[in-house]
C-alpha cells in the first residue's frame, strides 16, 4: 500500500484557490505521519504559480491544463484525478469540500472502489489508520470515522486548516489529459453583479435575520461587512420574505459556513439557523433580546439594536483596523 | 417521464441529539422520524416533471429499517406512484455501501431521471448521489434549484463559487436537489388514503460492508460562556481588540 496523498488542488482562472493551500497543509501531515509524499493535482487553464503548494509542503505537482478545464466540470475534473491517481498510487485522495468537491469526490471514490468521507473538520493518522472527524446532523453532533477501505476520498471543509509552512522545492510536471465527451454542457453563467466574497471561503461573515426589521435597512449588515472585509449572509425568515436571495442564506436548508468571526445580527439563533454556523471559530450575537438564544452558543454578546450597534461597530472598525 | 427519487428517513431536525450507550451512534429514543427535507423536495420536483410531461411513474426507493415504509407512505400520498424498501434492519451502511446497494436496486426500475437531495440531514455527506450516479454510469448534477427536461435533456440550474450556472445534462442523469428547486405539498387525506393501496414492494438487502466505520460519535464541545459587551462605542472597540488581538481572527 502506497502511503501517498494526492491533493486536487481547484483553480480559478489559472490561480490556486485558498483551499488549496489549505489541503495541501493537511495532506502533508497525513503524509507525515503515514511515511509519505504529497503529490497536488492542479487542474485549470492557463495554470500559472502552481509551485506555490511547495510552500505548504507538496512534493510535487502534476498541472492538468487545457480549455476543457478552464471551469469545473465534474467529468473533467475526475478524469483529471483518475488519471493522477493511476500515477501515484494515492493512500488518500484529498478534495475540498467545495460544490466541484462534494460533486466530484464521491464519484471519484466509486470509481476507484475507495472509502468517501465528506466534509471532514479533521483528518488525523491513528495507529496507521486514517480518522476523519466530520459533523453529523447538521454539526449537533461529531463522528470520528476510521477508514478500512486501502484508499480513501475525503472532502476536507473550508477554513478548518490554517495553512502553514512547510517548505520545500516541489517538482512541476504536465500531466496530459484528454477531456472525456461531455455529458453536462454549460450554457451559461448568471454571475453576481458585484465581486462578492463566497460565503463558504469567508473567514469573517456578518449575516442579519428578522431583527433587521425591514429590507432597506440591509444597509447596516453591508457596511459592516465592507468595514470588515467579510461575506454577508442572511437568516431563513429574511430569505422567505424576499429581503435577500437565497444564496446568503446560513443554516440547514442554506450554505454551511465556519468562518473565523460569524457575526449574528437580529437571529434569534434557531436551531435550524445553528446548523449552518455553529462550527464557526468565534461567534458575536447582537440582539436586542437578553434572552435570544443566540446567546447561547455566541462567545461575545451585544445587547442592543441591531440599527445601532452594527453602525457602531462598523466606525470603530475602520479606525482600529487600520492600525 | 420515469423518475426515481431516493429518500432517506432521517431524525427530525428539531431532534435534541443524544449519543446512544454504545458511544457511536445517535440514541433513538424519544427522536422522531422523517423524510430527510430535501428528499421531500426532490419527491415533489419529481411530481411536477411527471405531471408536466403528461405520463410516466415516479418511484421512490429506500434503504433502511422496517420503520420506513412510512416515509415511503408520505411519499405515495405526495402523489409518488409506487415504492420499493430494501431492507436493512441496520441500516444500508455507510455512504459508499448504500449507494452501492441503491445502484444495484436499481436494476430493473425504469427511469429517464433519479433525483436525490443534496444530502441526508443526519449523515451530511451529500455523496450518495454521485456515488449513485457513477455506478450507473450516467451523469450527475449536484445542488440543483431548477430543472427542465425536453426531450433527452434537462436543463438545469446550481449555484457555484457564488455564481449561477445553467446546465445542459443528457438523460438519464442523476440530480441532487437544493432548496429552492420545488416546494413540497402537504399530503392531503385522499392521497393518504390513495397511498394505503399503492404498491410498496419490500426486499431484504444484504449490505455490503461499508469501507468506513464510525468509531465515535460526540457532542460538540460546549462553549464558554458569552462575554457581554456594552451597546456603545467603547464596547465595540473593546470588542474589536479582544477579536483581533485575544483571539486572533480579525
Ligand atoms: C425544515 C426547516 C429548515 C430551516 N432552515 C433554516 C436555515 O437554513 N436557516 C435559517 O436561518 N433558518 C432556517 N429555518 C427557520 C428557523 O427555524 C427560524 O425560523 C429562522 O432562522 C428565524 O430567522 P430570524 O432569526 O432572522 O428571525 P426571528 O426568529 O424572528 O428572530 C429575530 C430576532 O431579532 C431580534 N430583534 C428584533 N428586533 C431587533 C433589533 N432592532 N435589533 C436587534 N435584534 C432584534 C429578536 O429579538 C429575535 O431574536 C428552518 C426551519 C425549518 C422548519
Ligand atoms: N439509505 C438511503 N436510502 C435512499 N436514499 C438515500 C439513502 N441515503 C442517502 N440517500 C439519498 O442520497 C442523498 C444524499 O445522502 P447523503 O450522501 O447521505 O448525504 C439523500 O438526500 C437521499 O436522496
Amino acid at each position: 500500500m502506497s502511503h501517498d496523498v494526492l491533493l486536487v488542488a481547484e483553480t480559478r482562472d489559472g490561480q490556486l484557490k485558498k483551499g488549496a493551500f489549505e489541503g495541501a497543509t493537511a495532506a502533508r501531515r497525513v503524509a507525515d505521519a503515514l511515511g509519505g509524499k504529497v503529490t497536488a493535482v492542479v487542474v485549470g487553464h492557463g495554470v500559472t504559480g502552481a509551485d506555490a503548494l511547495g510552500r505548504c509542503g507538496v512534493d510535487r505537482v502534476l498541472v492538468v491544463d487545457g480549455p476543457a478545464f478552464a471551469r469545473y466540470a465534474g467529468d473533467a475534473l475526475a478524469a483529471a484525478v483518475l488519471a493522477a491517481a493511476a500515477k501515484v498510487s494515492p493512500r488518500l485522495v484529498l478534495f475540498s469540500a467545495t460544490v466541484a468537491g462534494k460533486e466530484t469526490g464521491p464519484a471519484v471514490a466509486a470509481r476507484l472502489s475507495a472509502a468517501c468521507v465528506a466534509d471532514a473538520t479533521g483528518l488525523a493518522v491513528e495507529g496507521g489508520e486514517l480518522v476523519a472527524t466530520k459533523p453529523r446532523l447538521g454539526g449537533k453532533a461529531f463522528a470520528k470515522v476510521a477508514v478500512k477501505a486501502p484508499v480513501a476520498v475525503v472532502s476536507l471543509r473550508q477554513n478548518v486548516v490554517t495553512p502553514a509552512d512547510a517548505p520545500r522545492t516541489a517538482a512541476v510536471e504536465r500531466l496530459d489529459v484528454a477531456a472525456p465527451a461531455s455529458r453536462v454542457r454549460l450554457q451559461q453563467v448568471v454571475a453576481p453583479t458585484a465581486k462578492e466574497i463566497e460565503l463558504t471561503e469567508a473567514d469573517v461573515i456578518v449575516s442579519g435575520g428578522r431583527g433587521l426589521q425591514a429590507p432597506e435597512n440591509w444597509k447596516v449588515v453591508l457596511d459592516l461587512a465592507d468595514a470588515l472585509g467579510a461575506a454577508h449572509g442572511a437568516s431563513r425568515a429574511v430569505v422567505d420574505a424576499g429581503w435577500r436571495p437565497h444564496k446568503e442564506q446560513v443554516g440547514q436548508t442554506g450554505k454551511t459556513v465556519s468562518p473565523k468571526l460569524y457575526v449574528a445580527a437580529g437571529i434569534s439563533g434557531a436551531i435550524q439557523h445553528l446548523a449552518g454556523m455553529s462550527g464557526s471559530k468565534v461567534i458575536v450575537a447582537v440582539n436586542k433580546d437578553p434572552d435570544a438564544p443566540i446567546f447561547q452558543v455566541a462567545d461575545y454578546g451585544i445587547v442592543g439594536d441591531a440599527m445601532v450597534v452594527l453602525p457602531l461597530l462598523a466606525t470603530e472598525a475602520r479606525s482600529y483596523l487600520k492600525r | 417521464m420515469d423518475v426515481v427519487v431516493l429518500v432517506k428517513r432521517v431524525p427530525d431536525t428539531e431532534t435534541k441529539v443524544r449519543v446512544a450507550a454504545d458511544g457511536k451512534s445517535v440514541d433513538p429514543s424519544g427522536v422522531q422520524w422523517i423524510m430527510a427535507p430535501y428528499d421531500e423536495i426532490a419527491v415533489e420536483k419529481a411530481l411536477q416533471l411527471r405531471d408536466a410531461a403528461g405520463g410516466g411513474a415516479v418511484t421512490v426507493v429506500s434503504a433502511g429499517p422496517a420503520e420506513t415504509s412510512k416515509e415511503l407512505r408520505t411519499a405515495l400520498a405526495m402523489g409518488a406512484d409506487k415504492a420499493l424498501l430494501l431492507v436493512a434492519p441496520q441500516g444500508a451502511g455507510d455512504a459508499a455501501a448504500t449507494a452501492k446497494a441503491l445502484a444495484d436496486g436499481l436494476k430493473g426500475v425504469p427511469f429517464d431521471l433519479v433525483l436525490c437531495g443534496k444530502q441526508a440531514t443526519d449523515d451530511d455527506d451529500a455523496a450518495v448521489g454521485p456515488m449513485v450516479a457513477a455506478h450507473l454510469g450516467v451523469p450527475c448534477v449536484a445542488f440543483v434549484t431548477s430543472i427542465e427536461v425536453a426531450g433527452r435533456t434537462a436543463t438545469v440550474k446550481r449555484e457555484i463559487d457564488g455564481e449561477v450556472e445553467v446546465l445542459e445534462v443528457d438523460l438519464p442523469a442523476v440530480l441532487t436537489a437544493q432548496k429552492g428547486l420545488a416546494e413540497p405539498r402537504l399530503p392531503g387525506l385522499k392521497g393518504i388514503m390513495a397511498a394505503k393501496k399503492k404498491p410498496l414492494e419490500e426486499r431484504p438487502l444484504a449490505a455490503a460492508p461499508s469501507p468506513t466505520e464510525t468509531r465515535a460519535l460526540s457532542l460538540p464541545p460546549g462553549r464558554a460562556a458569552c462575554v457581554k459587551v456594552p451597546a456603545t462605542a467603547e464596547g465595540a472597540r473593546q470588542l474589536l481588540k479582544a477579536l483581533r488581538e485575544e483571539r486572533g481572527v480579525l
